[in-house]
C-alpha cells in the first residue's frame, strides 16, 4: 500500500550546538495488522510499516522495529542530540517495499 | 466480533523476553514505562518508554494475539534513550518493556492497561 503514504516531522529548525532536541514524527498508514477478517470471514492480509529510522549527518538516532500493535499513522516521539548544524534524516519501510523518506535541516545558533 | 484474552499470550511474551535477554537476570529500577491506568479506545493507546543508558527497549502486550510491539534501538546521536508511540491493546492486560543497558544487564517494567473497547479485532 504504497498510496496516500504522507510522513510528517516536527523538528527545530534551530538548536545548540550539543543540544538535545525533541522530534515528532508521523506517517499517514493503515497499519493492517493481519488479524482482522473481512465481511467473508478471510482474513485480511498483514501490511505495516516494519522499520523506522532516523539519523543525523550519517550517524543513527533511533532505530525502531515495528510489529503490527503499532496503531494506525504510526507516531514517534523521541530525542536527538545535534553536534553540528546539518540534515536529519527520516526513513519509514513498508512491508510491501515501499521505503518513505523525508529530511530536515538543522542550524547552530 | 469476539476478541478473548489469548490464553498463554503471557507465556509467549515471556519467552520472547528470555529470548531478548538470553535468561539473564531482569532487574526492576532504571526503566520508566507510562502508560494510561484506563483506554477507553484500545486501537491507540499511548505509551512512553524512558531507561536512561539503554541500548534498546523491548516493548510487549501480553495479551495480544502476538506480543511484539516495538524494540527501540538507540543510535549515538539520541539525546534521551527515551520514545513514546501509540499501540494497539486487544484488551484488559499488562504492557511489559523490557531495556537492554550499555553493561549489558536488563531491567523492566511492567503496567496494567484496562482497556474499554479492544483494539485488534474487526
Amino acid at each position: 500500500m504504497a498510496s496516500g503514504v504522507k510522513p510528517r516531522v516536527k523538528a527545530p529548525k534551530k538548536a545548540s550546538a550539543g543540544e538535545s532536541v525533541v522530534i515528532k514524527t508521523l506517517i499517514s498508514h493503515k497499519m493492517e495488522s493481519g488479524q482482522r477478517k473481512d465481511s467473508d470471514g478471510n482474513v485480511i492480509p498483514r501490511s505495516i510499516i516494519n522499520r523506522f529510522t532516523c539519523d543525523y549527518n550519517g550517524q543513527n538516532i533511533i532505530d525502531v522495529a515495528l510489529a503490527p500493535a503499532i496503531s494506525t499513522n504510526p507516531y514517534f516521539e523521541f530525542e536527538a542530540t545535534i553536534p553540528e548544524a546539518g540534515e536529519m534524516k527520516f526513513t519509514w519501510y513498508d512491508d510491501d517495499g515501499s521505503v518513505y523518506e523525508t529530511a530536515k535541516t538543522v542550524e547552530i545558533g | 466480533t469476539l476478541m478473548l484474552p489469548v490464553r498463554g499470550a503471557m507465556a509467549a511474551a515471556d519467552d520472547m523476553i528470555a529470548e531478548f535477554t538470553g535468561g539473564a537476570s531482569v532487574g526492576d529500577s532504571g526503566i520508566t514505562l507510562t502508560t494510561p491506568e484506563i483506554a477507553e479506545n484500545g486501537n491507540t493507546v499511548p505509551i512512553e518508554v524512558d531507561a536512561p543508558g539503554a541500548v534498546s527497549i523491548l516493548v510487549l502486550a501480553s495479551g495480544n494475539p502476538t506480543p511484539d510491539v516495538a524494540t527501540f534501538n538507540f543510535g549515538p546521536l539520541a539525546g534521551a534513550q527515551r520514545a513514546s508511540t501509540r499501540i494497539r491493546l486487544a484488551g484488559t492486560q499488562d504492557v511489559v518493556a523490557v531495556a537492554k543497558m550499555a553493561d549489558g544487564s536488563f531491567v523492566q517494567a511492567r503496567n496494567t492497561v484496562k482497556v474499554t473497547i479492544g483494539g485488534c479485532g474487526g
